[in-house]
Order: C-alpha cells, then structure tokens, then sequence
C-alpha cells in the first residue's frame, strides 16, 4: 500500500524542498519506487534541487488539466531508477490547483508508487492545503527558533481538523518531527530554542534534527540531494532519518556541542 | 480535530423556559422568482460569505401576500438551506404557505413572541442536562473551543489557541495559549491546569495577561478563580 507524505512547515525556507529532496532520495535508494511531487506552483524549486530542471516537459498542472499523462510528465532521476519527480508548473498559479485534480494524480501515483512525498509550499492556504489534504504521514520541517515553531503548530493543527483523515473521522494523520537547520552553539548561547524546547512546546515524536550546513547550499546549487554527499552532516541527518522512518532504531545525532578549544574549528563542512 | 463530546447527566432541580428576544435577519421578499432571489442572495453572501454562513433567518411574505404573487415555499427553504442559511421561521404569508412551511421544518412567526410563562406551582424534579466536552487532542495555535458546559482537555493548549467555557476548564498538561471560563458572566467557574503559562486566564471577564502570572507556578497543579472580584491563582 503506498503511502503518502507531506513535507510541511507553514512557514517559508525552513527546509522543505531541501527536506523533500532528500528524503525521496533516501527512500528510493532503500529500494523503494517513489515519487516526489512539486505543489509549490509558480515558484519550481524542487527540479532545481534535484537537478533535473532542464528536462522538464510537461508538469503537474498540465497532468491535472488532462495536457499530458502522467508518465508523460514524471521525470525518472539519473542516479536512481526509483525515484521519479513530477515538477511544478512555472508559469501558472496556484488557482490552476485543484482537489480534485490532486486526488485524481494521486490516486494514479498509488497504483504504482509505494511512497509519494508532497512538497508543500509555504504558508497555510490553498497550496499547502492541498498538499496535505490527502497525507498518511507529515513531516513537519521547523527551525529552532519560536515564529518557525509557531507557524508549526498552526500547520499542526490543520492537519488535525482539514485533512481528508479528520473530515471522515479515519484515522489521524501520523505527524514527525523533523528540527531543521539545527546549531548547537547557538542554542547555547542562548540564540536557539533547544530540540527540547521545541519537543515540548510542539509534543511531537522527533524524527530527526538536521544541522545547519554549508553543504546544503552546495549540494543544491549541484542539483544533488543533500543525502548523496557522504561528507556532509546534513546528509548523514537525512539517512538516519530514513531509517527512523523505515523502523530502526538509530539514536540521535548533531544535537551537542562539539567539544574543542576553538568552536570555529569545529564548524560543520 | 477529534473532539469527543460526552454527556454527563446530572440530576438538578428544574428546567426551566426563559423568554428572550433574539436578533435575527428578516429576509423580505419582493420577488416570487427563485431565480432572481438566488442571484441576488449569492451576491450578498460573495461580499461576505463568513457573516451569512449559517445565520438564522426569518422570511417574510408580507408583501408577496398583498400583492397576490404566490411563491414555492418549498422551494424557497430548500435554496436558503442550500445556501446555508438556517431558516428558522416564515411570517406574513398565506395560511396554506404558512401549512408548507411547517411541513418544510420552519415555523411560524405571526406575531411579536409572547413571553412564556413559568408555572411557579409545579417543582417536579427534572434532569437537566450539563453538556462537558471532551478533547484529547492537542488544541494547536489558531484553533479555538467553546463549550456550553464544562471543558475538560487532556493535552496541550498551545500559545495561539484559546479555550472557552461557560462552565470550568480543566486542562490536565500545558496551558500556553488563552483560557476564559464562566464566559456568560458566571463568576463561580474555574480554570484547573497542570502547567499555567497561558497568555492569558480569565473568569467571567476578569482576565490576567502573562505578564502579570507568577512563573513560579508553571510545572504545577494551580486554579484560578475569583474572590470578591479578584482574580487568585494558586497552587493546589
Ligand atoms: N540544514 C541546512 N543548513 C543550511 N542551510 C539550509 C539547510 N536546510 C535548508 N537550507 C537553506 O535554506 C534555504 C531554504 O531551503 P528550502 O528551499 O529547502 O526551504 P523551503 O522550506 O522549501 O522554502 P519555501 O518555503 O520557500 O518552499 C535554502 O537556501 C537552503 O539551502
Ligand atoms: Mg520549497
């Protein structure tokens, strides 16, 4: 049975697409076929990060407008022959987004996909509504700072009373908690809120906490996930994070301060 | 959100009826034509869709009568419920249209309502009927509860929520957002918590703001409520 994800946030540039990317990475070099969709209509980030924006032909819009099928549109990444990504239109806007239409795309992806990731776009209206609408899962990215955590929480509680899952009184939407852009020297000196903090405050079971790296920034100016480089903390947080997600137990990293004469030394690559 | 509601029976000593005037929108109809009414209703609700939703309306024929244009009553209340207004009486009309509409559920307003009265004599014991509502689900920023009764809430009230009850508020893990109990002016409620650091406490409108709790009482049982009008807040 596949399942559907939603990477959300409310808030922008936490993470998501960042988050998607490699996650959807993971998964299908676990062996499993998934596919990546781009809700964040008229802004297309997700074929940057992936690295496959000059081969975009057809998109999601012009699936749900009955334009192009579906196989049509769904680009099959390079590296991996899991993963497909369905990009998001360029030149429409978010109106061109439909329930229905998603339901219809979604429904298709599942007959063939055994893990679908949706990456919302920012905010709580239309486009991140329906990104989560029809989730099993949520994986919640925040940072550790208090305007993220409650921009969470809001998206939290959407999620418990607008899913498709509350409206027909199914089970709930199971929520993760992935802490993004996580630094513990600056949570000690007072500029964060420890993942602590942010447990509490959202009482949310921890997926994950990625810490904040210069390697992201580079690996999606490559258009490669994160989760490829093998030198990076980031990458190593997201491949722990899809084991936890798979069931392993994997015990939690990046959350302490290095120990060292000079912090500055110790900095993450 | 999964909101279990419960209802506790407990046994008081009347019931009672109370009389009391209600504003309500009176929509009258110049028209017979549902054609014309629909438009000129989905207008009106275009320009303010959250105001009309679900507002009680009463329909008068008045003029319709006098000017001897019949309409479908049958039709009619089924467009104001499609559009969902919550049409909750017809006056001024005919009395077979007055028949149709209490056939439809609406019924007849043909006069000012009279004030019911109570008959002082008989005291029979009835049960009345305290409606507690149940949550166990976290209430999240920008979620909002009333409860008629008593609220009772096993998880979290996060910072940006905020919980009302006319009756007591029990909150058995962190309150961080606003709590208001007694809000129809019942100035005997409660709030009970096992973790205050709301935003904001109130009892029957007398509020407190963060900033003038006592931190020192947060990761504890407290209450709130009021003594001769002053709002106290201790630990149990
Ligand atoms: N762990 C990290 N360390 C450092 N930078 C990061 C990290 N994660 C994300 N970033 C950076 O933050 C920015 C926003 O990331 P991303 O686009 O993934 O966020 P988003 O939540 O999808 O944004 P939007 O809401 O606009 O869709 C990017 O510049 C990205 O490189
Ligand atoms: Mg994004």
């Amino acid at each position: 049975m596949a399942r559907i994800i939603v990477v959300t946030s409310g808030k922008g540039g936490v993470g998501k697409t960042t988050t998607s990317a490699a996650i959807a990475m993971g998964l299908a070099l676990k062996g499993f076929k998934t596919a990546v969709i781009d809700f964040d209509v008229g802004l297309r980030n997700l074929d940057l990060i992936m690295g496959c924006e000059r081969r975009v032909v057809y998109d999601f819009i012009n699936v749900i407008n009955g334009e192009a099928t579906l196989n049509q549109a769904l680009i099959k990444d390079k590296r991996c022959d899991k993963l497909y990504i369905l990009p998001a239109s360029q030149t429409r806007d978010k109106d061109a987004l439909t329930k229905d239409g998603v339901e219809k795309v979604l429904t298709e992806l599942k007959r063939d996909f055994e893990y679908i990731l949706c990456d919302s776009p920012a905010g709580i209206e239309r486009g991140a509504n329906f990104a989560m609408y029809f989730a099993d899962d949520a994986f919640v990215v925040t940072n550790p700072e208090v305007a993220s955590v409650r921009d969470s929480d809001r998206m939290l509680g959407i999620l418990a009373s607008k899913s498709q899952r509350a409206e027909t009184g199914q089970e709930p939407i199971k929520e993760f908690l992935l802490l993004s852009r996580y630094s513990p020297s600056r949570v000690k000196d007072g500029g964060m809120l420890s993942v602590d903090d942010v447990k509490e405050i959202l009482s949310l079971p921890l997926l994950g906490v990625i810490p904040e790296s210069k390697s992201v920034l580079e690996a999606s100016n490559a258009g490669v996930p994160v989760i490829l480089d093998e030198k990076s903390n980031a990458g190593a947080a997201y491949k722990d994070i899809v084991d936890r997600y798979l069931g392993e137990e994997v015990p939690h990293r990046f959350i302490k301060v290095k120990r060292g004469l000079f912090s500055g030394l110790f900095r993450s690559k | 959100m999964p909101i279990d509601t419960q209802d506790l029976l407990v046994t008081e000593s009347v019931l009672e009826f109370k009389s009391r005037a209600i504003n309500v929108s009176t929509l009258i109809l110049f028209s017979p034509q549902l054609d014309d009414i629909q438009e000129k209703l989905q207008q009106k609700i275009a320009q303010a869709p959250d105001f009309f939703r679900n507002s009680p309306l009463l329909i008068n024929l008045a003029y319709l009568l006098t000017h001897s244009q019949s309409i479908d009553i049958t039709k009619l209340i089924l467009l104001l419920r499609e559009l969902e207004f919550l049409p909750i009486g017809v006056q001024g009309g005919s009395k077979s249209q007055h028949q149709i509409a209490i056939a439809a559920g609406v019924p007849v307003h043909t006069m000012p309502v009279k004030k019911i009265t109570q008959p002082d004599s008989v005291q029979k014991p009835v049960i009345k009927k305290i409606e507690v509502k149940l949550i166990t689900q976290p209430v999240r920023s920008g979620q909002r509860i009333y409860a008629q009764g008593d609220l009772i809430i096993l998880a979290q009230v996060s910072a940006g929520a905020e919980v009302m009850a006319e009756g007591n508020i029990h909150i058995y893990a962190s309150l961080r957002g606003r709590a208001l109990a007694g809000v129809q002016g019942d100035i005997s409620r409660r709030i009970f918590c096992a973790d205050l650091q709301a935003e904001l406490v109130s009892i029957a409108g007398n509020y407190r703001l963060n900033d003038s709790l006592d931190n020192s009482l947060s990761k504890q049982n407290v209450q709130v409520f009021l003594q001769d009008q002053a709002l106290i807040i201790e630990a149990l």
